[in-house]
């Protein structure tokens, strides 16, 4: 008996220490190192482990075909539980393990806090999910990329297709007082201010469940708007133009993702025709975004969840960079992201000079006979 | 002054809207002195009703005034039993209890009420079909006025009149008025109380569920929070019109419709139930009783 203690003792040993034999990182393998950041654990961890995954799909598929460079892809993933102090920390960690480049980080408080020390020892980090506009547009990170669109790419749509397609002069801009609505209607107001060929005739916030809008539709018919570009959800959305229609009025109607649901056409019945919204674009239709979805379904059992999709095309654009630069040099990195085009789920993408993804994000969707078409 | 006159009928709408749903609340304060904060949860049943009977009779295509006249019909029947049942379970047994005791038993019963919409139904917002028919001869006003709000300012007006004929010259309005006064006298005398504020219950249900049905019916679109942001404006349009009077409802409702209109179409949208508040605070400040509310005299 007690020898066998003694036995099972030395294999537990032998065991443990082979364990940590392959786990350490053995500078003898040459590996590209993929960071994985973002939250990983709390509530909001729902945000970041699909990415996790999605970049595990990705390297096991890369490792398969022989790797990066002819080197095996190893991920290094760091829990920053989407808090700004904590990612600081798991940014200095995963410099210490002298990750090559960072897939990360989920959320956009967090990602700011990252970034400078990135930017710092010249890494460059890709985030599936920060939208926050000012991380690329205030130029500050240029280390800095994202595979999703900025939270102003809506406003940006609703006002270029309102000024370049339908060619409005007077626009009426209303939001519902919450945040993503007036968030949207302050940047639509902004760019129709900067761009000069048309006039913001009216600029309200309104008062989301009231029981009408007939004040605020006799507004818009007194400011003779030809276009409202509405910031908000389809409950609102449905009464103003319901009314507006009653009224006899012709004036367009533009709006967002949150209006661009099945609920608001089943709502406004007749009255939803010819409105426009944005939405995001409909990628079911590529082939690598099936496949990348079915690889997750064998995988893992279930359905992807919130950015997979995001965190696939970053981590295959990431991946891609490094390859066609030849080495990890943070400079020769840069630039084959800002000039060479990558296959993803998402389209054919590669990134702008402030790092946003080109070819990722919103379409505009009208309704026509009953359901939403996207506009080409 | 098109302009104005436009607001003006928004705003006269608006408050028939408040108003319908207002009356039922001031009945039920005026008899029992209590704020059935649950009023508007039954406003909110009686639009699902007639959805769910609507939609059942559209299938066999049944033609429009019939289905409005059936659904109205049994909205008000089922809302009515709601109210009857609520009154029973929830502020009969509080009768004796302090005031306060039946106003967190009022709130209660809303939040179970949208609760069980919410868990039994959807809380998706569900499309109301507009069972009101555009009237012929009001086509060439329809962008003035449109048909379903004429019908709204009709049903306001003859609830306002029935309601305020029944209690001033029947039987049954005499037995409220003596319940108002004083209950235990009125028991006394031989008055049946229990059955007279079940009645109050029955009639101001049935307003409310009447208003569901032509209020979702003009919006065309329900779920289960709308009796909520209904109540909370009805409420202060009765407050504001003096609460326990019935014409002083229908004033309440139609100058708060008409206070949020113009503020609405002069200043902005931004701020319009911070405004309609403070006007609301300014009318108590000179007539706490609200505009035709009687201010009682307290014996100590």
């Amino acid at each position: 008996m007690k020898i066998r203690l003694g036995k099972l003792v030395f294999t537990v040993f032998i065991g443990i220490s082979i364990i940590f034999m392959f786990s350490g990182n053995s500078p003898a393998e040459d590996t590209i190192k993929l960071g994985v950041a973002g939250a990983h654990s709390g509530d909001l961890a729902s945000y970041g482990l699909p990415t996790v995954n999605a970049a595990e799909l990705v390297v096991r598929d890369i490792n398969a075909k022989g790797g990066v460079l002819g080197k095996k892809v190893e991920i290094l993933a760091e829990d920053d539980a989407c808090k700004p102090e904590v990612a600081t920390n798991t940014a200095t960690k995963l410099l210490s393990q002298k990750v090559d480049v960072v897939l990360g980080h989920i959320c956009s408080g967090a990602t700011n806090a990252a970034l400078g020390i990135y930017k710092d020892s010249k890494i460059v980090a890709m985030s599936p999910s920060a939208t926050n506009p000012e991380l690329t547009q205030s130029g500050d990170y240029p280390n800095f990329f994202r595979t999703i669109a900025s939270d102003d790419a809506q406003a940006k749509l609703e006002v270029d297709f309102a000024l370049n397609t339908l060619k409005v002069k007077k626009i009426a801009v209303l939001h519902d007082k919450g945040d993503y609505g007036k968030g949207l209607a302050e940047f639509a107001k902004q760019f129709l201010e900067k761009d000069k060929r048309a006039t913001v005739v009216l600029f309200e916030g309104i008062t989301p469940g009231a029981v009408d809008y007939s004040a605020v539709v006799q507004k818009i018919k007194r400011s003779d708007a030809e276009a409202v570009i509405f910031g908000g959800y389809h409950p609102e959305a449905s009464k103003i133009v319901t009314q507006m229609r009653k009224k006899k009025m012709k004036t367009l109607f533009i709006s967002d993702d949150g209006v661009k649901d099945d609920t608001f056409i089943k709502v406004a019945k007749q009255y939803a025709e010819g409105v426009y919204a944005t939405g995001p674009k409909d990628v079911s239709k590529n082939p690598m975004a099936i496949a990348a979805n079915e690889a997750h379904k064998r995988a893992y059992g279930k359905d992807p969840g919130a950015f997979y999709l995001n965190a696939y095309s970053a981590a295959l654009a990431l991946l891609n960079a490094i390859e066609k630069a030849g080495s990890t040099d943070y400079d020769a990195v840069v630039k084959a992201l800002r000039t060479e085009y990558v296959e993803t789920p998402l389209g054919k993408i590669r990134f702008d000079k402030k790092g946003d993804a080109t070819g990722v994000g919103f379409s505009v969707f009208q309704v026509q006979n009953g359901e939403y078409v996207e506009l080409k | 002054m098109e302009y104005f006159a436009e607001l003006f009928l928004g705003g006269l709408t608006r408050g028939s809207i408040y108003a319908l749903i207002a009356l039922g609340y001031t009945m039920v304060y005026g008899i029992i002195g209590l704020i059935n904060f649950a009023h508007g949860e039954i406003y909110m049943i009686g639009a699902f009703t007639a959805l769910i009977v609507a939609s059942v009779l559209t299938l066999q295509g049944w033609n429009h005034i019939a289905i409005l006249v059936i659904a109205s019909i049994v909205a008000v029947i089922y809302s009515s039993a709601y109210g009857y049942t609520a009154e029973k379970l929830a502020y009969k047994p509080l009768r004796r209890a302090p005031r306060l005791s039946a106003l967190i038993s009022a709130i209660g019963l809303s939040l179970f009420l949208q609760n069980y919409v919410l868990l039994a139904q959807t809380s998706d917002f569900l499309p109301f079909p507009s069972l009101i028919p555009e009237f012929k001869f009001n086509e060439p006003y329809e962008h003035i006025i449109s048909s379903s709000e004429i019908v709204i300012l009709t049903a306001t007006t003859i609830v306002m009149v029935v309601l305020t004929f029944l209690i001033k010259f029947t039987k049954i309005g005499k037995a409220m008025r003596a319940t108002a006064q004083d209950r235990n006298m009125a028991m006394l005398l031989g008055v049946d109380v229990d059955k007279v504020i079940s009645i109050t219950f029955i009639i101001g249900s049935a307003t409310a569920a009447l208003g569901g049905v032509l209020i979702a019916s003009h919006i065309g679109q329900i779920n289960f929070y709308i009796g909520f942001i209904a109540g909370i404006k009805a409420f202060v349009a009765a407050v504001l019109g003096g609460i326990g009077s019935i014409p002083g409802a229908v004033l309440g409702s139609l100058v708060l419709g008409w206070t949020e209109s113009f503020f609405t179409g002069y200043v902005s949208s931004d701020y319009e139930d911070v405004f309609a508040f403070l006007f609301l605070v300014f009318i108590l400040i000179f007539r706490p009783a609200g505009l035709l509310g009687r201010s009682e005299t307290e014996k100590v």
